[in-house]
């Protein structure tokens, strides 16, 4: 357990925060929302950012994204300063963000067209392995408000995963679910990470999800956002979420968390 | 079909209830002409031509006019969206112009244009481009900003952004908003029509003039239907099949579908 820039031993660093800073102002109050945040993401690295609300990992993950620019310091992605959004760095969100307007196949479809490289006949069959891949080859034609919400965050995760992105960011995307389908869904996703060795960032508030799909847990504590401490879980994989070992992890975990925030929106034990 | 029989049926009863109306004798046969009339004057008018020549003239006109205000009132709309300056102004300045019924173009547009095709354009392009700048607008601000982050981060910027984000996005603001447009300026169209003479086409509003010229109430009567039904076909051509799309895409209404 250690704080600051780690690069995990063996492989060279994917993404690199370096004393990331960021303020918001409403017309209340101007916020501290991350304050000298580092941290070094190894490729093929699955990173959970942890927290209770307020502490940043939602703003570090835009950060990251591209879609908000930090106040000061900065992210490289292959030693490239990030400047705006781009395509190897793919962002899930809790809602599915998917386009009423098409149907599963075309919003799968959508990050792929603005691909160049590709025919279209590759970027149709890449939409289908993809769906396929989270098992919704049949619910191609689906219209988006037709699929439950589980559905709705696969084909997410497959219109995310289709463009090959480098880096997937994925911020609270199970947060919406039911139970049931999170544990499906833990499955799959340890599943595709362990086939396509993408680097994820996992943002989450839920304690045993990230000791369940982590390589390494970043605890962090609010006002302002900063790094509390990095958690290894070394255990093998595919893990269940609801294994003993794992719940050593987590509860230790929720112990740290515990004594930065009484947040009331910790979910430190599994429902 | 059963809807379209109690349709039917209850339109059969309405002018069962004006026959009736017009026998009871309580009022002039010349203020109220039976159905009767009514129906040969149509008759008459769609086999000499005059009708469908009126029907194209008042047509073209209408859908030249429209277009045009569509074409325009589309990207000022979206730009209005991007800025508050732009907002502030030229929304502004659409907001108060939708306020004025559009026949107040009327005389304007005689005094600026004459008594040409010009005039009529503009009264109908006038009618048209406030209600969609504002739709536009309306519906680009409406959009959940989730969907404009999503499509940034696979690279969708610019143009494409507008084309494929924004404007198939705020479908559900732009349909009412077309179909508010076109409202108005078929009304505007009309009074126009009724209120101006161009000689370079008589349109079906000016039928209705020269029927109240020449105290013909089966003429008056007759273009009314027609405009009426002209009015529904409209409808269900230009905008039931974009709220059909919208009601199955985005699933609003699926019962009544």
């Amino acid at each position: 357990m250690s704080t600051g820039p780690e690069v995990a031993a063996g492989a060279p660093a994917k993404l690199v925060i370096e004393n990331v800073t960021k303020w918001f102002s409403s017309t209340r109050a101007v916020v501290q929302a991350l304050d000298n945040v580092s941290l070094s993401v190894a490729e093929g690295e699955f990173v959970c950012l942890v927290g209770p609300s307020g502490c940043g990992k939602s703003t570090l993950l835009d950060i990251i994204a591209g879609l908000t620019k930090p106040d000061s310091g900065r992210v490289l992605a292959d030693g490239t300063v990030v400047q705006g959004p781009g395509r190897q760095r793919l962002v899930m969100f809790q809602e599915s963000a998917l386009f009423p307007w098409l149907d599963a196949f075309g919003n799968v479809m959508f990050g792929l067209k603005l691909r160049p490289d590709l025919t279209n006949r590759e970027r149709k069959k890449i939409a289908e392995y993809y769906l396929d891949l989270v098992g919704l080859g049949k619910f191609k034609h689906a219209h988006v408000h037709e699929l439950s919400g589980g559905m709705k965050q696969r084909v997410a995760l497959a219109r995310a995963l289709a463009p090959d992105p480098q880096v997937l960011l994925m911020d609270e995307p199970f947060g919406a679910l039911d139970a049931m389908t999170r544990d499906q869904l833990y499955d799959d996703i340890q599943r595709i990470w362990m086939e396509s060795r993408k680097t994820i960032i996992f943002v989450t508030h839920n304690v045993r999800e990230a000791a369940c799909l982590g390589d390494r847990v970043v605890l962090m504590s609010p006002s302002p956002g900063r790094i509390a401490e990095i958690f290894e879980i070394p255990l093998p994989r595919p893990r269940d979420i609801n294994s003993p070992e794992l719940a050593g992890y987590a509860s230790q975990i929720a112990a740290a968390l515990k004594g930065i925030s009484n947040g009331p929106d910790m979910e430190v034990a599994s429902e | 079909m059963r809807r379209l029989a109690v349709a039917l049926l209850f339109f059969a009863g309405l002018i069962l209830l004006w026959d009736l109306a017009v026998r009871s004798g309580r009022w002039s046969a010349v203020l109220l002409p039976s159905p009767a009339y009514v129906a040969e004057y149509i008759w008459a008018a769609l086999l000499d031509g005059t009708l469908l020549e009126s029907t194209w003239v008042t047509l073209k006109r209408l859908l030249v006019g429209y277009a045009a205000g569509v074409l325009i009132g589309l990207p000022l709309g979206l730009l209005t969206s991007t800025s508050q300056l732009l907002e502030d102004t030229v929304g502004a300045l659409a907001l108060g112009l939708q306020t004025l019924p559009s026949v107040c173009w009327v005389p304007l547009a005689l005094v600026w244009f004459g008594q040409t095709e010009g005039a009529m354009l503009f009264v109908v392009i006038m009618g048209t481009v406030w209600s969609v700048i504002i739709a536009t607008d309306h519906g680009a601000r409406n959009i959940p900003p989730i969907y404009a982050r999503a499509a940034r981060t696979m690279g969708s910027e610019g143009f494409h952004q507008w084309t494929r984000v924004i404007l198939p996005a705020s479908l559900p603001f732009l349909v009412s908003g077309m179909k508010q447009g076109w409202a108005f300026a078929w009304r505007s169209l009309m009074a126009a029509e009724i209120y101006v003479t161009i000689l370079t086409g008589f349109g079906l509003g000016h039928l209705l003039h020269y029927g109240r010229e020449l105290n013909a109430m089966d003429q008056v009567i007759g273009i009314m239907i027609v405009i009426v039904v002209i009015g529904l076909l409209a409808d269900r051509l230009l905008f039931a099949p974009w709220e059909r799309f919208l009601h199955v895409r985005w699933g609003t209404n699926v019962k009544s579908s």
